[in-house]
Order: structure tokens, then sequence, then C-alpha cells
């Protein structure tokens, strides 16, 4: 728990540090930058909360063998492709792929296959595309990123197997 | 108003003067929430006939837990991208971040990204007020990805206990070059999509 007390400090002293610059500049762009970042807060927490709270429940009717037994290490790249595709569907929040992702190398998976699934949710997890980065960043820079990201768990996948780690 | 001034850093830097922060409509409850609202409905139901109310009572605390302590990081990612967006000079960002910044902005981006400190929400205000105040697709996408990717915010709170050290460390040299080249190629697409908005490069 250490470690997220320091990010948190280090999170904190940013803002602070940010902060004071901006009040260097004079107190009315503290206050303008306060009252925006405080208005995106409020507007997000119902998001947060819906996201937050309702991962919890699709995790727990998403059938993890059926994701596990996918990815085999003798899958080949038909695991990798099905991998991708997991991680797209996996719900998003910061537990569930890397839980589904234990389980599956716990259950036999092939790292490589691991790899592109970690990879592919982290970048572009369905449910978080839409509830976590489409509130924050306008949709077209979402939609134009996950696209854009749709290469690299199968390269990520590709240099694991070139270089037979983990 | 929802126009980034991606290419016209001129233009961007005058307007900071009188206007407010550009290319940051905050939407409505959208079609987004709707999906996700339906979907949860349905997963809560079925956890319910499966484990009946005290399955759905556990989730639901866990889930109330987490997100309590996730409300502060987000407060601090919002202020973060506000206090940026406000103070970033927007001609220095465009020049080093913008589309004519070239592998060095892709570089910067990346960086920027691995070092951004911050719970999974920090990044996305901090990447839309880069976008407002000049910064490209292509340096925005190496900074996201790099975020996900390489940022040790989400690997030593979450990644290391459950997958373990050797899979993480090795995950995450995989992804090492993974960002510059999702910037790149964000930035050789973003180019032939919109070739009319680099009229005036």
């Amino acid at each position: 728990m250490s470690a997220a007390l320091l990010i948190d400090i280090i999170l904190w002293g940013s803002v602070a540090g940010v902060g004071f610059i901006a009040y260097q500049r004079g107190p009315k762009v503290l206050t303008t930058s306060l009252r925006e970042g405080t208005m995106d807060f409020i507007n997000i927490v119902p998001r947060i909360a819906l996201g937050v709270i309702g991962s919890g429940y699709i995790a727990a009717v998403i059938p993890q063998e059926i994701i596990t037994g996918w990815l085999g290490p003798n899958s080949g790249w038909l695991g990798v492709a099905t991998a991708v595709i997991a991680g797209a569907a996996t719900p998003g929040g910061p537990v569930v792929g890397f839980s589904i992702g234990a389980v599956a190398l716990k259950a036999g998976g092939g790292p490589p296959q691991v790899i592109a699934y970690v990879i592919a949710w982290a970048l572009f997890a369905f449910q978080r595309l839409l509830l976590w980065e489409i509130p924050f960043m306008p949709a077209r820079f979402v939609w134009f990123r996950a696209a854009v990201s749709v290469p690299f768990p199968f390269m990520a996948a590709a240099i694991a197997m070139a270089i037979g780690k983990p | 108003m929802s126009e980034l001034p991606l290419n016209d850093p001129a233009q961007a830097s005058d307007a900071a003067e009188d206007e407010p922060r550009p290319g940051h409509v905050r939407k409505p409850v959208g079609w987004s929430m709707i999906t996700i609202g339906v979907l949860v409905a349905v997963s809560a139901t079925l956890v319910w006939r499966r484990d009946g109310f005290g399955g759905v009572l556990e989730i639901l605390t866990h889930d109330l837990r987490l997100f309590g302590g996730i409300l502060p990081r987000v407060l601090a990612g919002c202020l973060l991208g506000a206090f940026i967006s406000e103070i970033l000079p927007h001609e220095k960002v465009s020049r080093s971040l913008g589309p004519a910044s070239g592998l060095k902005g892709l570089l910067i981006g990346a960086a920027f990204g691995a070092i951004l400190p911050g719970g999974p929400f920090t990044a996305y205000p901090v990447a839309s007020a880069l976008l407002a105040v000049g910064a490209d697709f292509g340096a925005t996408i190496a900074m996201v990805v790099s975020w996900t990717l390489i940022g040790y915010g989400r690997a030593v709170a979450w990644e290391l206990p459950i997958m373990g050290t050797d899979f993480t460390l090795w995950r995450i040299v995989i992804s090492l070059p993974l960002p510059v080249l999702a910037g790149a190629l964000g930035r050789f697409v973003y180019v032939r999509m919109y070739p009319a908005k680099r009229d005036d490069e």
C-alpha cells in the first residue's frame, strides 16, 4: 500500500506545483483553473460511479474459463487474435484484466497470448473507452487512438515469441 | 469552439488571451452511459439470480470502497488538467508536441506519459488539456499509450501484485517501443485522413 501512498504524494505534489505556477501568473488564473477543474470533477463523478460500481457486476457474470481456455500456449496466432478480442471485451477498471490474465497464466495460458490479452485490455477495453475516456477527451480522438492501437498487442506478442520471455 | 487548434500555433496563442479553453465541451449524459447502464443492470440482475441479494451486496460494498479510493485521484487529475491547460504556453506546446514536432515530439509525449503520476484517471484530463493547447493526435497518442503501458501508476498499484514481478517487468520491456510507434502510426494516418486540415503546413 505504501507504493500507492507514494503515487498519491507525487500526484498531489504535482497538483500543488502547477497550482503554485498558476498562482504566480495571478490569482485569477488560479481561481479560474480551480473552478474549471472542480467542474470537470463534478461532471465526471457520476460516470465513474457507474463505471466502478458497474464493472464489478459485469466482471462477475463474464465466464472466466472461456476466456482463459482460449489462450493456451499452443493456440498460436489464433490464440493471440482471440486474446486481443477478449481483451477488448473485458470490462475496464484497474483490476479485472490483470485478474483474468493471472488466472490464464496459472491455468497454463501461453505468455505471448497473455501479454497480448493484457495489452489489448489496457489499450482499448471497450467499456473503458466508452465510460472513462470519452467523458474526458474528444470522442474523435478516443476512437482514433483506439483504432491506431489495434496492431500493437499483436506486435507485443510477436516480440514475446521472438525473445522467448517472460 | 470544438475545433482543436492543431495546426495554427499563431492563432492559438492569440486566442489564449481572451477565450476560454478550446476543445473543452462538457457532454451531457449520452448513449455511451446508457449502454453501460443497461449492461450493468443486466449483469446485476444475473448476479442477483445466481447469488441472491447477498452476492449483489458484496460486489456493491467492494466497488464502493474502490470508488471512494479513486475519487481523490480523479479530483487531482481534473485539477492537474485544468492547471496545465491554463499555464502551458500554447505556442511552445504546438512547437514541441504539434504536428511538425517530428520524432522528438513523439518521444517527449511518451516520456511525459511514462512519468505522469496518478491513478487511472489522471492521464485523460491531462491528455485532453494537451490537445486543447496545441499538441497533435500523434504526440497525444504517444502520451496516452505510454501512460497506459509503461506508466508506473497502474503497474505498481495493480499489475505487480496480481501478475507477479517477472511477467510485469517483461511486459513493460516489450512495451517500451510501442508508444512512439503508436504515435507515429497515428500521425501517419491522421495526415491522410484529414489532408484538408494541413493546407497551412
